[in-house]
Order: C-alpha cells, then sequence, then structure tokens
C-alpha cells in the first residue's frame, strides 16, 4: 500500500493562550490577567514525504505550534494526532514514542548541545537512552550518522566548542536522526548561519528528508529559504494561519496582502526596487487583537467589513486557502 | 582645520588598514590591508560572513577597536586629516557629531533605566549644546522624523516598552541627532522582521537624501546591500576580496568567493534554476590561514598559483576590481 499521500500529523484548531502572572495588589483590585493568545485555531495536515513550511514575524506564533505539536507546550484546545494517535490525550509512555518519532531541531545548536558532552556521546546518547541499540554498538551508531550528516568520524571526539556554527547544526541533526524519527520539526534551523553554510545545511535538510522519508515542518521567518525546501507553505500572523497552499503557487501569486507584502518586502538581489516600505506599521499586540481580520490595521486593501467581520476561509482550488474578504475574490496583483 | 570637501573628494578615505589581536597563538589580522572611500551622499555596503572582519573594521574607523587589538597600519583619512593620530579628546569630538554609530541591537546600545526624552535630550544638550526646553522639541522633531507614533508621549517611555523596530528607529533618532556627515551602521537590520527591515532601510535612504549623510553599511546580507548600497566592498577572512558599484558587483561578480556568495542566496521563486548553491568547507580560522589568497581552500577554481597571489585589487575598469588575477578579469 502506498501511504506517501496519507496524512502523518493532523492538526485541528489548536489554541494557546499564555496568562501573565498577578501580583498580589491586581488580585485584590480584582484585576484580570493579561491575556496574550499565540496560538488560535490552527489547522495543519503534514503528509508523509513532505515538508512544510511555516513563515511569519516574530509573535506569529510559529515556535509555539512547533512546541505545542510534541506537547512542550500543553494546548488549551484543538487536537494533535501523529500517524492516528490523539497526541494532547497521550500517556507519558505514548508520548516518549511520539516524541522520539517527532525530532525537533532548533535554531541555536550552541545551546541545544551540551558543551562538556563530546559530539559522539551527544550523538549516540538518545539511542542509548531509548535502547534502540546496545553500548557496544554505540562507536558505529555513531559513525554511521555523523557520516550520514556529512562529518568525518573524527568528530565524535570533538566538543560543541570546537565547531563552526554549520558543523554544529549537522551535529544536532545527527542527533536528532540517532532514533529513527518519522518526522523532523525545524525552527529556524538555519537562520542563525551564513549564507554559504546555509546553503549546505539546507541541501543536507532536503537530501535527508527525501532519502529517509521523513516528514518535516520548517520553520523559518526567512521566505527564500522555505522556498528551497517546502513543498507547501502556510503563513501565519498573529497566532493564526492566514494562507495555506503550494509554495510555488503561493510565492508567485500570494492571495492574502499578508503575503504579498513578506514577498515584496523580502530582501533579494534584485536592484531598483520600489521605494515606499510593503508593509507600514507594526504587528499589533497579541494582548489586545484587533477586531476583525487581525491584518485589517496594516492592510492596504481594507475594507468596512475587515474591521468587524473575521473573514472565513476562501478555498481557491488545489489545496489552497486564503482568509481573506477582498483579495482571493480579485485576479489583478495586490499594491 | 579645512573642513571644505568638493564633491570629487571622499569623506572617508580608508588606506591600507590592518587591525591585528595578539593571542596566545600568534597574531590575529582581523582586517589586513583594507581600503575604501565613500562620498557625501553615497553607501558603501561592506559584506561579508561572520569573522570577516567587517565589523572590526567599522569600530576601528572611530578607534574603537576593543582591546587588546590595535590598528597596526594604515591611514583613516577624515576631512584631510588622519583619524588615526587623532588624540582621544579629537576623536570625542568626531565620534557622534561628525560621524555617528547605529548597532544591530539597540536594546543594548540604550540605557535602560532612562526614558527615550532623557536619552535623546542629553545627547542635544552635551553634543549641540541646547538648552533643555529646545532640545526636547527638537527630540519631538526626531521621533517624528524616523517615524515613531505619537512622538510627545513616546519621549516618556523606556527602551523595554518599545518594539525592537521602535527601538531601532530612536537608535537612528540619537545618530542623527547632530547631523553627522556619516553614518556607520552595523547590521542595522539583521535583527529586524522582513516588513520591519524594509521600513528602517526606506528611512535610512530618506534621511540619507535630506541631509546628504554618507553611510557605511555593514551587512551579511546580500539582499540588504542590494537594496540599500551604491558601492560594495566584499571580505572574506579579513581582505577585501572585490570592491565596486553594487549593481556591478552583484549582477557580474568577479572574485569566486562572491559569486559563490551570490549563488548561495536561495530565490523567492525557485523557477528552475537550482537555487542556494552551497559553498564547500568551512569559514576560515584566521590564525591558520594560508598564504596567499584565504579563500583558495574553498574556491572551486584554486591551483597552486593561488598561494602566490598577492591580494591587491585589480579589473577591467578602476571602479570594479577583485582580488583573483585569475577568475573574472576578462572584460565584460
Amino acid at each position: 500500500m502506498n501511504l506517501n499521500g496519507a496524512p502523518l500529523l493532523e492538526v485541528e484548531g489548536l489554541s494557546k493562550h499564555f496568562e501573565d502572572r498577578r501580583v498580589a495588589a491586581d488580585r485584590l483590585r480584582g484585576r484580570r490577567a493579561a491575556r496574550l493568545t499565540a496560538l488560535d485555531g490552527v489547522s495543519l495536515t503534514v503528509r508523509r514525504n513532505e515538508t512544510v513550511g511555516i513563515v511569519g514575524e516574530s509573535g506569529s506564533g510559529k515556535t509555539t505550534l512547533a512546541r505545542c505539536i510534541v506537547r512542550l507546550v500543553e494546548a488549551d484546545g484543538g487536537s494533535v494526532a501523529f500517524d492516528g494517535a490523539d497526541v494532547l490525550a497521550a500517556d507519558a509512555r505514548e508520548l516518549r514514542r511520539i516524541r522520539r518519532e517527532v525530532q525537533l531541531i532548533y535554531q541555536d545548536p550552541y545551546s541545544s548541545l551540551n558543551p562538556r558532552m563530546s559530539v559522539g556521546r551527544a550523538i549516540s546518547e538518545p539511542a542509548l537512552v531509548h535502547r534502540l541499540i546496545e553500548p557496544d554498538a554505540a562507536e558505529r551508531h555513531r559513525a554511521e550518522l555523523l557520516e550520514r550528516v556529512g562529518l568525518p568520524s573524527s568528530a565524535a571526539a570533538l566538543r560543541p566548542h570546537e565547531l563552526s556554527g554549520g558543523q554544529r547544526q549537522r551535529v544536532a541533526i545527527a542527533r536528532s536522526l540517532a532514533l529513527n524519527p518519522r518526522m523532523l520539526v525545524a525552527d529556524e534551523a538555519v537562520s542563525a548561519l551564513d549564507v554559504s553554510i546555509q546553503a549546505q545545511i539546507l541541501a543536507l535538510l532536503e537530501r535527508l528528508t527525501r532519502e529517509l522519508g521523513l516528514a518535516m515542518i520548517f520553520i523559518s521567518h526567512q521566505l527564500s529559504v522555505i522556498a528551497r525546501l517546502s513543498q507547501r507553505v502556510a503563513i501565519m500572523y498573529l497566532g493564526r494561519i492566514v494562507e495555506i497552499g503550494p509554495t510555488a503557487e503561493v510565492f508567485s501569486n500570494p492571495r492574502h496582502p499578508y503575503t504579498a507584502a513578506l514577498l515584496r518586502a523580502h530582501p533579494t538581489l534584485e536592484l531598483d526596487k520600489p521605494r515606499a516600505p510593503a508593509l507600514a506599521g507594526e504587528i499589533p499586540s497579541p494582548y489586545h487583537m484587533p477586531e476583525g481580520c487581525r491584518f485589517h490595521p496594516r492592510c492596504p486593501l481594507v475594507e468596512e467589513r475587515c474591521r468587524t467581520v473575521d473573514p472565513p476561509p476562501v478555498d481557491l482550488g488545489g489545496g489552497r486557502r486564503s482568509w481573506c474578504h477582498v483579495l482571493p475574490y480579485r485576479s489583478d496583483q495586490p499594491p | 582645520m579645512n573642513a571644505t570637501t568638493t564633491v570629487a573628494e571622499p569623506l572617508l578615505d580608508v588606506r591600507g588598514l590592518t587591525v591585528g589581536f595578539p593571542t596566545r597563538s600568534g597574531l590575529l589580522l582581523a582586517a589586513h590591508d583594507v581600503s575604501f572611500s565613500i562620498r557625501t551622499g553615497r553607501t558603501l555596503g561592506l559584506v561579508g560572513e561572520s569573522g570577516c572582519g567587517k565589523s572590526v573594521t567599522l569600530r576601528a574607523l572611530l578607534g574603537l577597536v576593543p582591546y587588546p587589538g590595535a590598528i597596526l597600519s594604515g591611514a583613516v583619512g577624515w576631512l584631510g586629516r588622519d583619524l588615526r593620530t587623532a588624540s582621544e579628546k579629537e576623536l570625542r569630538d568626531v565620534r557622534g557629531a561628525e560621524i555617528s554609530m547605529v548597532f544591530q541591537d539597540p536594546s543594548s546600545s540604550l540605557n535602560p533605566v532612562f526614558s527615550i526624552g532623557d536619552q535623546l535630550g542629553e545627547t542635544l544638550r552635551v553634543r549641540l549644546g541646547m538648552r533643555r526646553r529646545e532640545a526636547r522639541a527638537r527630540a519631538v522633531e526626531l521621533l517624528e522624523r524616523v517615524g515613531i507614533p505619537s512622538a510627545r508621549r513616546r519621549l516618556a517611555s523606556y527602551p523595554h516598552q518599545l518594539s525592537g523596530g521602535m527601538r531601532q528607529r530612536v537608535m537612528i533618532a540619537l545618530a542623527i541627532a547632530s547631523r553627522p556627515k556619516l553614518l556607520l551602521a552595523d547590521e542595522p537590520t539583521t535583527a529586524l522582521d522582513v516588513t520591519i527591515q524594509e521600513q528602517i532601510l526606506v528611512l535610512l535612504r530618506d534621511v540619507q537624501a535630506e541631509t546628504g549623510m554618507a553611510i557605511v553599511l555593514v551587512s551579511h546580507d546580500l539582499g540588504v546591500i542590494a537594496e540599500a548600497c551604491d558601492e560594495v566592498s566584499v571580505m572574506y577572512a579579513g581582505r577585501l576580496l572585490e570592491q565596486g558599484p553594487a549593481g556591478a558587483v552583484l549582477r557580474w561578480a568577479m572574485h569566486p568567493y562572491t559569486r559563490g556568495l551570490v549563488a548561495a542566496v536561495p530565490p523567492l521563486h525557485p523557477a528552475g534554476a537550482n537555487g542556494a548553491v552551497p559553498i564547500a568547507g568551512q569559514p576560515p580560522n584566521l590564525l591558520e590561514l594560508p598564504p596567499g589568497c584565504p579563500f583558495a581552500p574553498r574556491c572551486p577554481y584554486a591551483t597552486e598559483a593561488c598561494a602566490a597571489v598577492p591580494m591587491t585589487l585589480e579589473g577591467p575598469t578602476p571602479h570594479h576590481r577583485s582580488a583573483c588575477p585569475f577568475v573574472g578579469q576578462e572584460a565584460r
């Protein structure tokens, strides 16, 4: 049976709010805790062998989404199903299994690798803890993993500080592969790297997901990196997905004004670009969500109903959806 | 001192700047024989990857090389004199007045315990000898100029109450308060989101158009360089590898490193072409550089002759030059 197209991860209506701590004086005054909305009804499906990119600016909720999926942060509402298993209801044992199969890769491998642990130990420890390998097989196991991520087996004896940023990220990737995961969640995994090294890591991730048949959620604020790696892309703004679809189509013909603005603002090697900024203003505070469409205070296409009515998803066919009152119904390019 | 400059004469003229740091394993040359010049109203980009020496070069211009580093040789020509031989007092008068700086992280350069108004006001009073009331009015003007909404109310805000983009706007307001002739900007938009980054780059351009100040912009991001700069100097391992007009350098890169850097940028629309081509190998260790060209170990065109490359910039035109005598020198 061919399972390539079957969904591996199904996120449905995921929500997460954070409440500020109230000091005693606030309680006495009966003041309610300030409530930050990080995720508000996010739905996303990731199929086997598929890389889904998630783009958004700081505060859009992309990292919270990644953390809720593996329950490093507990969601308030919604559901997450991994290969049919209910992640949010999983008991400790089940959760351990799920976390083994869904591996996170972070932006800064320097802070996610133990500085005192040799590279070799860092890589083989997860597999030893989960008893996937016997201690006497550890050396071969780590040599295989290092080779897989393009590092010499001699690197096993080094410590993280002896490696460059790109090499450290390779180690972090090797470590995430140690447990034979089925899915990677990479959160800004190449953002701290120089462009020549970034391209190396992108090529490595692409090769690994293809060779090992891994699904991946690739989170980045850099659209060009998403364009390079992901078949589908979800654009997030203030805790919601505002547009989703095949990457090439979304980037060549954006159907949400925020996507269009991001694409226009993205620095490219093109010279003589238009002088006016694509988007005025800043992302509003997630403590005080705008009424209606969340993007309306910054939107160049804003209409009256955008200020009051939250736009429903518009199905554009071919797996494309946009949450906008205006652009999906127009055929021209947004300003 | 004769402070008049004609258009043809560069405002800043850096010649053979070499900055060294003594280490236990020997002398590390963070910038090695770096030369560039910039004229009024122009923007020069210093581009390169982490550790290539671009920030150190920028700091050296104002005599701000962190101890135990020091400028070992070269000259920093500024309005007809050499800042390298200037006294500490003379440098203080230049810093923040004629030449000011904006850094990557505004939260570490703003004082967290003073309000925005206090910090702007102090600069205006100390630098320009303004009185309190006058300084306050000018501070509001400056905040409005850099696009901060409800500027008057914002004077009472503390840095932590502002977003990253707003803080960077305040930094720019501080930097342009004394109407400097030159602004040194070290990765000013790297910590910001793309839509905010674009706003800040446009703001810098607008201020430049009004005041005619020159800008030296340090960035690792070729996209930012393409957007903001008239001229580009490409640095690698402390060395200048290529120099020229931004359009020429990005479109017809001469040096194999610049070509690699341009090819490594992932395109937004991967239409057929296979973008984001990596440069093989690792960034160099500045203490173990090969003789000749420092890029040779990663260069696809490298031959034995690269060990004897003199590392001087040459080119078919005097404006666009590269340190590689073997690749890219053919006239277009």
